[in-house]
């Protein structure tokens, strides 16, 4: 095709991005990049440990194990997205394992630490959908907290979930009196298989991505949530309430964090105040790797499922070579920061236009 | 001779103790491109965001097809067909074309779903018709774009809404040589459509290029008028320095 007329095509044909397209390749889509790390982990394990790391059953429980992660991580991308980021998802997920124990105790059904527990086979759906209202009612009270601070008041989020954060593990001491309480009313769920022997936790965690997946990349809620990540001015001018969008987004990273909760109760039979700490950072690097950027608007669910997923083969393969599995915190940390870098090139090669 | 389709008459506009607007009015006819010129500080920004319902007027009145309405907020004032492409565009830089085109307007596939191939679709016939060649392939963030480019997507975007009225805030004032001769063409283009375009541009030359008409604002107030072919760059000046005027001041101030 030929152009003799300077028209608005010509100026376009100036190369914007590196002409490699390889490179260019690369910086356009990050999530590939982590694709391919997890890959090559993936590899090379199975070559190092091809009887043990490459089984059914390896898969199946680091599918498990990350079953929980991967939850919250969904919501932790839309906050993302925002170019927000929610600190308080373990007071999200405690809250909800608190919830959900109480809500059983409301019924009368154990989960008290003095009263009898009902055994896993007394117990009933509607006790487990008890205790899933509850662990929702949670995670909805912990993101809305977030999402008015945010969104109305304007508090920058990275303060706003570490108030709710800490606000959030307080009350849940309090609620348990600092200790922890078991139930085994909810076992069917966290231990049982309803599909072909694939534990619960896998179902209900794919059920999630792919609600998030539809959410965020297929329905109009997502569009404006990029929107807004990338310029709220412009969502804002295009009739876009942002701040009720915000506050809905952050909503959505309580919920998820107090389903999380649910599931953590289920799986562990007992509430675990002091645990998940560390689950924030775990859900943001995860989110990070999958090529979602911190700055917002851009990001992708698929991103976040591979990103949630490296660490925990790293994990799983040192565990089975017979390396320290600290290594783990050292190979992923050293993977977020080349994630990152490489959001950062691909941002500033992109806005030279 | 056709009617105004947007007019702003005897507009008063306060700010605490500055009087933006006094008395000032501005007429746009469809099919013609109206610029707007004036000093800094001569109102230009203010009497832009009343046509485009930013501000609601202290006094006078904003009139669409002769109709006196009241603009209660920008989406009023969309809703009626009027679209503003603002200086710094109002862009998400990493959606794209269509994404920007279409953003808190989306076409909608069972409620809550966008149909994207369809408004890509759209976006890409429309961008035929006003000529805006996008090489780049549709589904490139706009992030990636000339500024020339994202110039003419938010022109553009705005050709696709407005049914009446389209007001345009310095849209060549970033721009190089090449680029803003395309934006000028656009422009020419969506006039052409029968589209009422408001041209704001403190670039003399290129006002007299692109205009058929051009109101002069100083201190708050019209003070000159010109169609095509009337004025040239001095008399501009004149008028905007106020050594020249073709209209009676309507206040003494």
């Amino acid at each position: 095709m030929t152009q003799t007329k300077p028209t608005a095509d010509t100026e376009s044909q100036e190369p914007v991005t590196p002409s490699v397209p390889f490179v260019r390749a690369l910086l356009r889509n990050p999530t590939m990049v982590t694709f391919a790390v997890l890959l090559a982990i993936i590899a090379a394990f199975s070559i190092l440990a091809p009887d043990t790391f490459t089984q059914r059953s390896n898969f199946t429980q680091l599918a498990q194990n990350v079953a929980i992660l991967t939850v919250v991580s969904v919501g932790t991308t839309f906050v993302i997205i925002t170019a927000g980021v929610d600190l308080s998802i373990p007071s999200g997920i405690v809250l909800g394992e608190v919830f959900a124990v109480h809500a059983l105790k409301l019924i009368g059904t154990g989960g008290d630490t003095t009263a009898a527990d009902v055994t896993a086979d007394q117990t009933k759906a509607w006790y487990i959908l008890v205790a899933l209202a509850g662990a929702l009612l949670a995670g909805l009270i912990i993101g809305t907290i977030n999402g008015l601070v945010v969104a109305y008041l304007k508090v920058p989020p990275l303060l706003a979930t570490l108030g709710t954060l800490g606000a959030g593990l307080g009350a849940a001491l309090i609620l348990q009196n600092g200790v922890n309480t078991a139930t085994y009313a909810l076992d069917p769920l966290g231990h049982g298989s309803w599909i072909a022997a694939v534990p619960n936790l896998i179902p209900i965690a794919l059920v999630v991505v792919v609600a998030g997946f539809i959410l965020l990349h297929m329905a109009v809620f997502g569009r404006h949530t990029f929107a807004i990540g990338s310029n709220p001015e412009a969502a804002r001018r295009a009739g876009i309430n942002v701040e009720r969008h915000l506050l809905k987004v952050y909503i959505i990273g309580g919920v998820s964090a107090g389903f999380a909760g649910f599931l953590s109760v289920a799986y562990f039979s007992t509430t675990s105040i002091g645990g998940h700490s560390t689950d924030n950072l775990q859900a943001i690097t995860a989110v990070a790797l999958g090529g979602t950027s911190l700055f917002g608007g851009v990001g992708s669910i698929i991103g976040t499922l591979i990103g949630v997923w490296i660490p925990a083969v790293l994990k799983n393969g040192f565990v089975i070579t017979g390396v320290q599995p600290y290594w783990q915190d050292v190979a992923v940390g050293l993977v977020l920061i080349v994630a990152v870098w490489f959001d950062q090139l691909r941002r500033r090669t992109r806005n030279r236009g | 001779m056709s009617k105004p389709v947007l007019g702003a008459y005897r507009v008063v506009k306060t700010f605490g103790h500055v009087r933006a607007l006094r008395h000032a009015s501005f007429e746009a006819f469809p099919g013609e491109v109206t610029a707007l010129v004036g000093d800094n500080g001569a109102g230009k920004s203010t009497l832009t965001k009343v046509l485009s319902g930013v501000y609601s007027p202290d006094e006078g009145e904003v009139r669409i097809d002769g109709n006196p309405v009241r603009l209660s907020d920008p989406h009023d004032a969309k809703a009626r067909g009027i679209e503003t492409v603002y200086q710094d565009l109002a862009l998400a830089p990493d959606l794209d074309a269509a994404g920007n085109v279409f953003l808190g307007r989306e076409l909608r596939r069972f409620g809550i779903l966008h149909n994207h191939p369809e408004m890509r679709r759209r976006t890409a016939t429309a961008f035929r018709d006003l000529g805006v060649g996008l090489v780049q392939d549709m589904r490139a963030p706009v992030a990636e774009f000339s500024g020339g480019q994202k110039q003419s997507v938010a022109i553009a975007r705005a050709a696709m809404w407005a049914t009446k009225v389209i007001v345009m805030d310095e849209p060549t004032a970033a721009l190089g040589v090449i680029q803003t001769a395309n934006v000028l063409e656009l422009v020419e283009r969506i006039r052409d459509k029968g589209i009422a375009v408001v041209f704001i541009s403190h670039n003399l030359p290129q006002v007299l290029q692109v205009a058929d008409r051009i109101e002069v604002l100083r201190l708050g107030a019209r003070v000159a008028r010109f169609r095509r072919g009337e004025a040239d760059v001095d008399r501009l000046i004149a008028a905007i320095s106020g050594a020249y005027a073709n209209e009676a001041n309507e206040e003494s101030s």
